[in-house]
């Protein structure tokens, strides 16, 4: 159904727009004189400074593989994420883990896993998808690199940008 | 028709032959039956209880009571049986009624899938069954969709070595036995059984045995859950990335009818495919297993080569190869030449190998033997896979027998120039240096590095099997097809695209762009051949030939399905 929209119905001196330009000159210069004479600051120094506190709780950045209290890499390679992924930014080779190893029981691991984020479209699918709470979407989002090579965050870069959460279900360290 | 009866499922009428399963009978007709023991090829022992199905017959009249009379079309009313029976293990019977749907049914396979999940571990995230798992495709369409066990689960060994091949995790199995069942009665070999009978239900190896049986993998493709993987596929790659191309196994004479199973290009694994004139539902694990190499490409010829005037081989493009080699070749008379071929390459290559023999006039067109062991079950003694196509197609009628003419020859100055077609002489076929070493001209192609190739004046890299399309004839005289399924490295090209690029650089003509356009040319050519048309052959291809060859594991299941232990 169509809405129709009233027009305002305008006066002759509102016809001209001279009111409306003087005014809004007003507050522009009003600015334009408080900055320079130093009372006032508008621009942030980016890199210098940054908004990061001010990041809501729900940001999405970059997506990262976190390590538990205990220091066990959450993922198993179940390569849910790789198979959700949109833009097929995520490839993952997944290995066993040797039996001398802390965690065998886990039995499984991610011998590589590699983002791509050029590819990545940050939409959180990943975080969503995975069964096993390793993989969350982080509050970094310069993501830079000069070479598209670099621009693959491997394993390690991805534990690292990640780090440590705490309070997920621990389902393979009791129970198990 | 006398031993047909009329047997009533989800209220339409049918007919079957006496003695049919339940289970088939409703499969026939469309009507899913889920199970997890059950297996056409092994017997049943009912013990899943998934194919619980509300079953009727007519009714038995009381003393003294009038017999239902028959309606028109001499049926009886149906009296239900207030409880389920099992679908594998029985068989129709005349004016029977079967439900496959209905609240019955349906509240028991809710209840069978519920206990089954009672101790089922969370362990899909890491399980090599998921997402080809019975028991997580069942708890979708069958299952109550929560748990109300709220106690621990009965915890079992995991992670059990249980033979060279196969690991055990004991908490996923369901206790069907279909492992059981193979071991014993189709590789005769029962070394698995079940232990600690009740809550702790485990399956456990014979002390001191192995699950060492070559035949050993064929229970990690019948077990419906993860409890029995394959230690060569495990936690390679998540089955739902790879793509399965239908193809034949090319280790011996049989043919086994198998899947392959890669994702861009890399195979991962290979299973067996059901044809019931060929393997049957089984494959050995040494022919399943022997498909490494391919993706290895360290060891692959990637590129074309040619020998400089210093000796060493240089990368060439393969169109100036061919044109070296065909330079080299045009020097020598037909008499002079000899072509070797291989009893591993097409129907398809065979004919152009032919064609090129007869542009060059060739003296001898030869193909290495191989044999081996016949094993009693599905290998053959015969280790090339299309022996009877080189019988059929070249027209040599003992493949092998001039291979001593061809170095006497070589010797004695009378053949100078030799092309070798997906063999390596020097490995293979018994050919030294010093045989070698009296050629003029040696072109060879090959998918691998290999001391032939090293001392080739031209290599040309020609695709191995799962890299080519074409047809074979097994040991019993059957056509099949083998499909492509990757491309090969670098500037491998198809075997038979080698063939009619050479005979092109030779002035020989193309004419010919797709193997297809080969398998017509074959049957208007080779009289045995003769009215057949490539997709006729289809997945599980067509008798072509007459042999007296048979398979032993085939004979013994018919004779199992002959005594009525099994369906078949």
């Amino acid at each position: 159904m169509a809405i129709v929209v009233k027009r305002p119905k305008l006066k002759w001196w509102e016809h001209l727009y001279i009111p409306a330009i003087v005014s809004g000159m007003r507050v522009t210069l009003g600015h334009f004189f408080q900055i320079v004479s130093k009372k006032k600051k508008v621009t942030m120094q980016y890199p210098e400074e940054k908004w990061d506190a001010h990041l809501p709780e729900h940001y999405r950045g970059a997506p990262a593989l976190v390590t538990d209290e205990q220091g066990r890499e959450r993922c198993v390679a179940c390569q849910l994420c790789e198979f959700i992924c949109p833009p097929r930014a995520i490839a993952i080779r997944p290995e066993e883990i040797p039996s001398d190893d802390k965690w065998a029981k886990v039995e499984k691991r991610p011998k590589k896993f590699d983002i791509d984020m050029v590819r990545c479209i940050y939409c959180g699918m990943c975080e969503e998808v995975c069964p096993e709470q390793a993989i969350f979407l982080r509050k970094d989002y310069a993501i830079t690199g000069t070479s598209r090579e670099e621009m693959v965050h491997d394993k390690g870069r991805l534990y690292e940008i990640g780090g440590v959460r705490t309070g997920l279900v621990n389902k393979w360290n009791y129970h198990k | 028709m006398s031993d047909l009866v009329d047997v009533q499922i989800n209220g339409e009428w049918h007919q079957f032959p006496k003695g049919t399963r339940m289970i088939e009978a409703c499969r026939e007709v469309g009507a899913e039956v889920p199970h997890y023991c059950y297996h056409p090829k092994l017997t049943s022992p009912g013990n899943c209880r998934m194919c619980l199905v509300q079953m009727g017959m007519p009714p038995r009249p009381a003393p003294g009571a009038e017999p239902a009379q028959p309606d028109e079309d001499g049926h009886v009313p149906i009296s239900w049986m207030p409880r389920p029976v099992i679908a594998c293990a029985n068989t129709v019977a005349p004016n029977m009624g079967i439900r496959t749907q209905g609240e019955l049914t349906e509240n028991v396979r809710e209840g069978v899938m519920e206990l089954m999940l009672a101790n089922h571990p969370l362990d899909c995230p890491i399980c090599d069954q998921a997402g080809e798992c019975h028991l997580q495709e069942y708890s979708v369409e069958h299952g109550k969709g929560e748990g109300r066990f709220r106690e621990q689960k009965v915890k079992k060994p995991k992670n059990v070595d249980v033979g060279p091949r196969i690991r055990l995790d004991d908490e996923r199995c369901i206790m069907c036995s279909r492992c059981i069942r193979f071991m014993d009665e189709v590789a005769d070999d029962p070394v698995l059984g079940f232990t600690d009978r009740g809550s702790h239900t485990t399956l456990a190896v014979y002390p001191g045995r192995e699950l060492d049986s070559n035949y050993s993998l064929n229970t990690a493709d019948l077990c419906p859950v993860g409890a029995l993987t394959s230690n060569d596929f495990r936690f390679q790659m998540r089955v739902w990335f790879m793509k399965e191309i239908n193809t034949i196994d090319t280790n011996c004479g049989t043919g086994a009818n198998i899947t392959v199973y890669a994702r861009q290009g890399e195979i991962f694994r290979i299973k067996p495919r059901q044809n019931n004139s060929v393997n049957s539902d089984w494959m050995p694990d040494s022919h399943r297993l022997s498909f490494h190499w391919i993706n290895d490409e360290e060891t692959r010829l990637t590129s074309a080569l040619a020998k400089d005037e210093n000796g060493n081989h240089q990368v060439v493009t393969n169109e100036n190869a061919y044109a070296i080699a065909a330079a080299k070749l045009s020097k020598y008379k037909g008499h002079e030449i000899a072509i070797i071929a291989s009893a591993r390459m097409t129907n398809e290559e065979l004919f152009m190998v032919k064609r090129l023999a007869k542009h060059l006039k060739a003296k001898i067109v030869e193909t290495v033997p191989r044999t081996g062991e016949a094993d009693g079950y599905l290998i053959s003694e015969d280790r090339n896979p299309n022996t009877l196509g080189v019988k059929t197609v070249l027209g040599l009628d003992d493949p092998g027998s001039q291979l001593e003419s061809i170095k006497d020859d070589i010797k004695q100055g009378q053949i100078h120039a030799l092309i070798t077609l997906q063999e390596d002489l020097i490995t293979d076929a018994g050919f030294t240096d010093d045989d070698l070493a009296g050629l003029d001209v040696l072109i060879s192609s090959y998918p691998c590095a290999n001391p032939t190739a090293e001392r080739s004046d031209v290599v040309l890299p020609g695709g191995c099997w799962a890299e080519k399309s074409g047809t074979m004839l097994n040991i019993q005289g059957r056509l099949q097809r083998l499909n492509k399924v990757t491309d090969g490295p670098g500037t491998t090209e198809e075997p038979w695209e080698v063939i009619r690029n050479l005979q092109q650089a030779l002035g020989g003509g193309n004419g010919i762009h797709s193997h297809t356009e080969i398998f017509n040319q074959l049957a208007e050519t080779i009289p045995v051949f003769a009215g057949v048309k490539f997709q006729d052959i289809g997945d599980l291809g067509i008798p072509l030939v007459e042999t007296d060859e048979t398979l032993p594991l085939l004979e013994r299941e018919k004779e199992r399905v002959a005594q009525g232990l099994i369906v078949g």
